[in-house]
């Protein structure tokens, strides 16, 4: 058992990586396996200095293959074990998340989005949004959560081991190295305190009982014989994946219910929605947010019910729609019309949202 | 008439009985090193600490072989999954079962690394110079000349270099006072339980990572019979030196 560093509710202000770790810490996180890749080094720089107080464990990798198959060894070892990557590092890693998405293995892992493709820029992107989602040889059976915030990644990462360990689909925290490495106030807690009850991690392999006398050996497999074989079990995967969807999908709206312009953005790009609406606001313009938590799965209802309502979508990426093709699929029959504000691998402030918004027909109109 | 045995083979405790026949190819040695090792478990009652994983390629078929905890996972990844149990619950013997590719291509970083940090558990890398569930193709140990699918005119050491030479590249990586490397062959399998014994033994006492390289045939690919494998085996056995190249004192009297 990994001992607690917060017992009360404590204002923190540190840097996005540091939050992860202590956030992990929080839900009882118990095993880091993890490869140094910019934007995300600090999660396990801060995990390794707690260390002497945690009583965790920590290997530190050849590489992000090894990272995501050795965190797999310690989650089927029963231990509450993750990681955390990034860019390139997160494209290897696939080859493990996959296997984590046969297996329904409680995989967890910290994505801090840098640019792309390739090694591209180290800070700084949404371009992983399509990778993290649906990533690997297989029909994206994850859980994605994108965070705006240091509260976000507070939240979300304890969030993220209790939705792992309890549907047992791969469950990833998707942020960003602004939100990695910039300081921001917080409140830290025991999640106990708010009565968040955290579930126990139970072993696949060396569970209870003599091999032979209490149980048979297990023998886990992620490979197939027939085609008709493997269909079957993701048609299962599908089937369950969808029924959880309503009590595992999250959103947030802001000011959406009487927008004209709704502009659909996650992660850390929402937060300049916000500052950007109150200033169309201030302006007569009527602006409004719907900011998907969970991309997957994407909270289909309530998003369509925001699109209709609205008189024009604005699109606004770090990324070249990455966000809009999850969506697109899922208004298929609305016929809002849309633009967008997409900057590949760069930041999109207030004030852009602002002067994109102010050129739209809807804009226009409200004047 | 043919007459039907009744009397059942002898199977190792640790060996699972519930798949019956052998999946693998007729004359294929994965069969009789999965049988010596599930013996080695037994001699040293291991079954409840074991944990087997097994790679891509012919040793997949393992994945129900053994009657201990098992794991399949992804082709070179089994040193990996291994050590990320064993660092979790480090009382586990951790066996990272897989092919000459497994280990010395796709999977070589994990096999150095897994080395050079001393990991408390076993890899059983099974050389015979090819990749047998894919057709045949050129492995890392593929012999000089030798034909395979991707050498059809033999291979070439100017275009492709000479056959990769595990045991010796593990041995000079690992820590001499805590390691165990060796090579072993599948034409002595007495030879080869005390090795697994030794091997898993350096594990189950918490000293440090084994690497057992087994000599093995592949007659199929090979297309070879019986007479021509023999021939072939004890070919590489010339190759590729059959003998401990780092052995733990501690070990010395296991039998």
């Amino acid at each position: 058992m990994v001992k607690k560093l917060i017992t009360e509710d404590t204002k923190l202000f540190m840097t996005g990586n540091e939050v992860i770790a202590y956030a992990a810490v929080a839900a009882g996180a118990e095993f880091m396996y993890g490869y140094p890749i910019t934007p995300q080094n600090e999660v396990m720089h801060t995990w390794c200095k707690l260390l002497p107080k945690t009583e965790a464990g920590f290997l530190q990798t050849e590489d992000e293959i090894s990272a995501g198959f050795s965190t797999l060894g310690g989650i089927l070892a029963g231990k509450k074990a993750f990681t955390a990557t990034a860019g390139p590092g997160n494209v290897i890693m696939q080859d493990a998340m996959s296997m984590a998405e046969m297996m329904r293995i409680p995989f967890v892992c910290v994505i801090l989005q840098r640019g792309g493709p390739s090694t591209a820029t180290v800070i700084y992107s949404q371009q992983e949004t399509t990778l993290t989602c649906f990533g690997g040889n297989g029909e994206g059976h994850r859980i994605v959560y994108s965070t705006a915030g240091h509260q976000d990644l507070y939240d979300y990462t304890i969030k993220s081991f209790n939705t792992a360990w309890k549907y047992k689909f791969p469950t990833y925290v998707l942020a960003d190295g602004y939100q990695g490495k910039m300081r921001e106030p917080f409140v830290a807690y025991d999640p106990e305190s708010k009565g968040i009850r955290m579930i126990p991690a139970t072993p696949s392999l060396r569970a209870e009982g003599l091999v032979g006398v209490d149980r048979k050996a297990v023998h886990m497999r992620n490979t197939f014989n027939m085609e008709e074989e493997l269909m079957e079990v993701l048609d299962s995967f599908e089937e369950e994946f969808n029924a959880i969807a309503p009590e595992v999908q999250e959103y947030q709206e802001y000011k959406a219910d009487d927008a004209d312009i709704l502009i659909i953005a996650h992660g850390i790009v929402a937060r300049s929605a916000c500052t950007a609406i109150d200033e169309l606001r201030a302006k007569g313009i009527k602006a409004g947010l719907f900011r998907p938590i969970t991309l997957r799965p994407l909270a289909v209802e309530p998003l369509r019910r925001a699109v209709e309502s609205s008189k024009q979508l604005l699109f606004a990426e770090s990324a070249n729609g990455q966000l809009a093709r999850l969506v697109f699929e899922k208004i298929y029959g609305l016929t809002t019309p849309y633009e967008t504000l997409y900057k590949m691998g760069v930041g999109i402030t207030g004030g852009d949202i602002v002067e994109k918004v102010e050129q739209m027909d809807g804009a226009i109109a409200c004047r | 008439m043919p007459q039907q045995l009744d009397i059942a083979p002898r199977l190792p405790q640790a060996q699972d009985a519930d798949p019956g026949a052998s999946k693998f190819c007729p004359g294929c040695g994965h069969g009789m090193i999965l049988k010596t090792l599930a013996f080695a478990i037994d001699d040293l009652e291991l079954h409840q600490r074991a944990v087997f994983g097994c790679d891509i390629g012919c040793s997949l078929l393992a994945w129900n072989y053994m009657n201990v905890d098992s794991v399949q996972t992804h082709h070179g990844r089994t040193t990996p999954v291994i050590y990320g149990v064993t660092r979790a619950v480090p009382d586990t013997v951790g066996i990272a079962y897989m092919g000459d590719g497994g280990g010395l291509a796709i999977g070589a970083q994990h096999l150095v690394n897994a080395a050079v940090r001393n990991e408390k558990m076993l890899v059983v890398l099974v050389n015979n110079t090819n990749y047998g569930m894919t057709g045949g193709q050129m492995a890392p140990t593929t012999l000089p000349g030798q034909v395979t699918e991707t050498t059809p005119y033999g291979r070439d050491i100017e275009a492709s270099g000479k056959p990769a030479k595990g045991a010796e590249m593990v041995a000079s990586l690992v820590d001499p006072e805590k390691a165990l490397v060796t090579r072993v062959s599948v034409t002595n399998l007495r030879k080869l339980r005390t090795t697994f014994k030794k091997a898993l033994t350096n594990v189950a006492e918490g000293r440090g990572f084994s690497f057992v390289e087994v000599l093995s045939i592949c007659p199929l690919n090979w297309r070879t019979n019986n007479v021509t494998t023999w021939d072939k085996i004890k070919t590489m056995e010339e190759y590729f030196e059959v003998k401990d190249f780092v052995m733990p004192q501690e070990l010395e009297g296991v039998k």
